[in-house]
């Protein structure tokens, strides 16, 4: 028995959603251009006004965002409600250190947290279960998201946050958790952890898991399910939409339902901005249409992926997207956090160090490797061992500051980064997934 | 007088020795002594050569990176307790060593040479030189 958490609007016929679209995107274009100047100056300079938008069919003709303006308009720029209606911000870290700060009233949080509790419910949860949430709390939108929606779903939420193995293996065996949350990453390093115990899937009674905010296979997945004996489920979002929950995957486990009643989805030609037709492979593309405090009109999430609107086993009807295929920028996520190659500039310039580096991101064990490398050069070299092994855990410590995790740094000769074609190759992913 | 010692930066890896040998060895740079550190994922080759200037200007064509610094060296006899008799003078000179390495010389002349590296390699070499202890030149060392 499939189970909703807001089966009206969750599987409502599609003309009914467009219709919940239209009327909700015209009232948001009409709250932004009355209250976010940034925006209404983008709209101004391309001739749209708020009578130009009458249904979805117009949202084409609106102008696009993307993490340049959110930098440009960084802290308040963006801000659609005055502070004293705001109640929480969250954030992430952004290129050359500055952060996206996201804004959310009472009303932002609870549609967000509805969100999460769709797609907790869609992975089983009722007010029986035992939910642990080992996101991150704090700055980071899963643990909050997650926690909230156990919360509206009516199940014991265990807010213990990432980290800690011994003690979430001990929580979720001594509590009976039933439904596990945090980054798949974690989840397999979990279940590996468990093993070395001697623990087996019989001996936890998890039965589901939602695993977000980093890229995985179905290999991993089945990984996952085998060595937690749970079913696991994806989901999606970003902070500048809200957080978790933007979309997430149902019992079908082929795509994921994007929460439509609150986020538009486009796909454009990342080149061009022209909109692609359904099914096509290409840059996804949000707007917020109910969120107040941070009301994202045509984002660009610099995603690739694909969008598929066909009837679903599970009986929702809103349109699913496939997972990432990949990002129109230099972005990476490692280990669930946002990582930009200008981030790690920036330290290095501040160390001294040459801008001389390459990143290489792998997976070993289901855990995604985070090296940096670079280039000595005759300025940080010195004949006294302890002073430069004293600067590379300074700079790994910068790092860490700077991006919120741990890289190991080595020191290579110099010129030994390979170039093709006199550009250094800044960044090798060697992650099959 | 102090002798320059060459540290080049080395990669810890198969092969980055041998590149520096090779480049040496290309352009008849000769050798006088060798000492190797290494850390898990670097290398620094020390060595102390005929002409250091060349030598450095050589590396830095091969992308070598490498500085020059002073080192005292001390001339030993090579038989039981030569070592300690010199490091005791090192003691009653409170002279802190860094780092210190070993160049053997022929059994015929019956002696070593000691590679010293201090803090303050002047102030180190005249209460040395006080003590009565004979530092050798980069001449001397190139007859070694």
């Amino acid at each position: 028995m499939e189970r909703y958490y807001q089966e009206e609007i969750e599987c409502a016929p599609y003309e009914k959603i467009r219709e919940i679209q239209s009327e909700k995107l015209v009232k948001q274009v009409k709250h932004v251009w009355d209250n976010v100047p940034y925006y209404r100056k983008k709209m101004e300079d391309k001739g749209v006004t708020p009578e130009d938008i009458k249904s979805v069919d117009d949202l084409k003709k609106l102008p696009f965002l993307s993490k340049a303006d959110l930098r440009d308009a960084y802290p308040y720029g963006l801000l659609g409600m005055p502070l004293k209606d705001c109640v929480r911000i969250h954030s992430t870290s952004g290129t050359t250190g500055k952060r996206v700060v996201a804004y959310y009233t009472q009303h932002d949080v609870d549609l967000w947290e509805d969100c999460c509790a769709r797609a907790l419910t869609a992975a089983g949860a009722t007010n029986e279960d035992v939910v642990q949430v080992a996101y991150g709390y704090g700055l980071f939108t899963g643990g909050a998201g997650l926690h909230g929606g156990s919360h509206k779903v009516g199940s014991l939420t265990i807010p213990i946050s990432s980290g800690n193995t011994d003690r979430q293996i001990m929580f979720a065996m001594d509590l009976s958790a039933t439904i596990l949350c945090c980054t798949p990453s974690y989840a397999a390093y979990l279940g590996e952890r468990m093993k070395e115990l001697g623990y087996g899937p019989g001996d936890i009674p998890l039965k589901a898991g939602i695993f977000g905010a980093e890229a995985w296979s179905e290999e991993m997945r089945k990984d996952i399910e085998k060595t937690l004996g749970i079913k696991a489920f994806d989901i999606y979002g970003l902070t500048e939409l809200s957080g978790p929950g933007v979309a997430f995957e149902c019992s079908a486990q082929s795509g994921m339902h994007i929460n439509e009643d609150h986020f538009i989805a486009e796909i454009i030609d990342p080149d061009t901005e022209e909109v692609l037709p359904e099914g096509s492979v290409g840059e996804l593309v949000f707007t917020a249409v109910d969120k107040e405090a941070f009301p994202m009109i045509r984002y660009r999430t610099k995603d690739i992926c694909k969008l598929t609107r066909e009837k679903c086993s599970c009986g929702r009807t809103h349109i699913k997207m496939a997972k990432p295929m990949g990002r129109s920028d230099d972005m990476l996520i490692i280990r669930g956090v946002n990582v930009f190659p200008s981030q790690i500039e920036t330290v290095l310039m501040n160390n001294g160090y040459a801008a001389n580096y390459q990143i290489i991101v792998d997976r070993v064990n289901n855990t995604d490797t985070f090296d940096v490398q670079v280039e000595m050069t005759p300025e940080m070299f010195t004949d006294n061992i302890g002073e430069i092994e004293a600067r590379q855990r300074k700079l790994s410590d910068d790092l860490k500051a700077m991006l919120g995790i741990k890289a190991k740094v080595s020191l290579l000769a110099p010129k030994s980064i390979a170039r093709s074609e006199g550009k250094a190759v800044r960044v090798v992913d060697k992650r099959k997934i | 007088m102090s002798v320059k010692q060459i540290s080049v930066f080395l990669e810890n890896k198969p092969g980055a020795l041998k590149k520096m040998t090779g480049v040496l060895a290309a352009h008849e740079i000769d050798m006088r002594a060798i000492s190797m550190v290494e850390t898990r994922d670097f290398g620094i080759a020390r060595i102390v050569v005929d002409d250091p200037i060349s030598a450095v200007n050589i590396l830095k064509e091969a992308d070598f990176v490498s500085n020059l610094n002073s080192v005292l060296v001390v001339e030993i006899p090579d038989e039981p307790g030569g070592l300690d008799k010199l490091i005791n003078i090192f003691a009653d000179a409170e002279v802190n060593i860094e780092y210190m390495y070993a160049v053997s010389g022929h059994k015929s002349t019956k002696s070593a040479c000691m590679i010293f590296r201090v803090a303050d390699t002047k102030a180190a070499e005249a209460r040395l030189v006080a003590k009565g202890l004979k530092i050798l030149t980069q001449d001397d060392v190139m007859k070694i």
